[in-house]
């Protein structure tokens, strides 16, 4: 059994490794193919950041709680922190930068604006993935279940109020 | 590889950011005896699903093991109802079991409960198998500056003499007080469930309630699973009592927070007089806590709140408190009786 053994483990791990502790990742970030080679450890937050210069997703507390590193997996809203970038090949992520664009806002990133949804802006492109998400979830949330599905985002200056309307104004 | 790089955890000054994770290899097993093999190779070897605790431990410093093994590539996210029970496949995202229509109609608790844990982008990615496998919040365990007995065999606890508030008051040793923070393992301790185990020689069953060790003098030792199993799937029997359940969580704020006290009720009724009655109470023991003694409290008697305030006193019995935790045994009796309300239609406290 033994021999057996090893050969399923080295396959794997040579297949896709460099060294031990390096693998290659195939990533889809809005909508263009990439390769990058990270060290195991690296979130896919840090991958988008510091390998990709995508630093739009925000790092706030890097433990899940606040949110500000929302992004979309396979149109699925996740915390990108809580998550390693060599557990995602060949999958689909979507950040702010993927949302629209300076002259061409989402509806979503329009209301923000209209609603004055934000004040230091660190969470807002959190807030605004979460949002999207949000709304690939419930097709027509009313304000409290916008306020009780957009709890995993914080924001600090406390524009929740202007976050909901905003968010409220995209279903009506 | 810069530190800079990597995910650290730098506390308020980043001068001291000396908590780095340490370096791990990574597979990704494509079939479960890939998965067996690899966990035999490797006993210091983590399984990683939605990796929503794990990764946290990690970078706190908590845990370093020495190997991922992503199991995400298994075939285990199935949700599948038969006629008398639903079987949950371990890689099921709580979101999914959340909303799946047949789990809402037929386990109105467990979907609830999923709903009440987390927040949206969490329960997107946390599994059923995970949820089961999460390590306490207790803040001694989860802080390396602090003797933690379950963290550190010896070292001490920290909560009994501590910042106790959240700590549990049944099920407690001398060792630890710890509190299990799932509100998934409620709802299926309340449900009857089994989780499915496997591992090289086969498969097993587990009840949920028993897949969980008390404390005692070992309280590293948290469930039954063995080195080299993994949980393949959750088994929840149907029944008119789960069809007739409600879960209520009482927490410190109204949302992404873990409960103070939860509880998990399902009934069978017949007119007013309750034939059947199961109850699990959250947040109050190292596992969801079931007590057969304070549910046949309810057997055959009407649905009334003398009755369900016998039951929760019964629930409760022999509960231990700590300097700051007395109002838990208040507090859950009062959310048992509640739910136990709630399910049955009775206008309630």
């Amino acid at each position: 059994m033994q021999p057996d053994i090893m050969t399923t483990r080295l396959r794997t791990i040579m297949a896709h490794s460099q060294s031990f502790y390096t693998q290659s990742v195939s990533l889809r970030v809005n909508g263009s193919a990439t390769k990058l080679n990270v060290d195991t450890r690296v979130t896919l937050l840090d991958a988008l950041r510091n390998e990709l210069g995508l630093t739009g997703t925000k790092k706030g507390c890097d433990h899940g709680q606040c949110g500000a590193c929302t992004v979309l997996l396979n149109g699925r809203r996740i915390k990108s922190c809580m998550t390693l970038a060599v557990m995602h090949d060949g999958q689909s992520v979507t950040t702010v930068e993927g949302l629209g664009q300076d002259k061409r806002l989402r509806k979503l990133q329009a209301a923000f604006v209209k609603h004055d949804a934000f004040q230091c802006g660190f969470c807002t492109p959190g807030q605004l993935m979460s949002a999207a998400g949000l709304l690939n979830e419930v097709e027509k949330p009313t304000a409290d279940q916008i306020r009780e599905l957009m709890s995993g985002n914080i924001c600090r200056c406390g524009a929740y109020p202007h976050i909901v309307a905003a968010i409220l104004e995209t279903v009506s | 590889m810069p530190m800079r790089r990597l995910s650290a955890h730098c506390r308020s000054d980043s001068r001291n950011c000396v908590v780095v994770m340490q370096p791990f290899s990574y597979l990704r097993p494509t079939t479960q005896n890939d998965a067996f093999a690899a966990l035999k190779l490797e006993p210091a070897a983590a399984v990683i699903a939605g990796g929503t605790d794990l990764l946290d431990l990690m970078k706190l410093g908590v845990t370093a093991p020495s190997q991922l093994i992503d199991i995400n590539g298994l075939p285990l996210a199935g949700i599948e109802l038969t006629g008398q029970s639903v079987m949950i496949g371990a890689l099921a995202h709580m979101s999914d079991v959340a909303h799946d229509a047949r789990i809402v109609k037929g386990f109105p608790v467990l979907s609830q409960a999923l709903l009440a844990s987390a927040s949206g982008q969490l329960r997107n990615v946390a599994t059923v198998g995970g949820n089961l496998m999460q390590r306490t919040r207790c803040p001694y365990f989860r802080d390396n500056t602090f003797p933690c007995n379950k963290r550190n065999p010896g070292s001490g606890c920290s909560a009994i003499d501590g910042f106790n508030r959240g700590s549990a008051i049944l099920g407690t040793s001398s060792k630890c007080i710890a509190v299990h923070p799932s509100d998934m393992a409620v709802a299926l301790v309340a449900l009857s469930a089994d989780v499915v185990l496997a591992s090289r020689s086969g498969t097993r069953r587990v009840a949920v309630e028993d897949f969980y060790l008390l404390p005692g003098d070992t309280p590293q030792n948290e469930t039954v699973l063995e080195p080299g199993e993994l949980i393949v799937a959750v088994e929840v029997p149907a029944s008119p009592e789960a069809k007739r359940s409600v879960y209520l969580k009482v927490r410190d704020r109204a949302s992404f927070e873990f409960a103070l006290v939860s509880v998990a009720a399902a009934v069978k009724m017949k007119g007013s007089i309750i034939t059947s009655a199961r109850f699990a109470v959250g947040g109050v023991a190292p596992r969801p806590w079931r007590t057969l003694g304070a549910e046949t409290v309810l057997a055959g008697k009407p649905a009334n709140v003398k009755n369900f305030a016998a039951a929760a006193a019964a629930a409760l019995a022999g509960a231990t408190t700590s300097r700051l935790n007395a109002f838990k045994v208040t507090l859950a009796q009062n959310a048992i009786k509640r739910a136990l309300a709630l399910a049955t239609g009775v206008a309630g406290p």
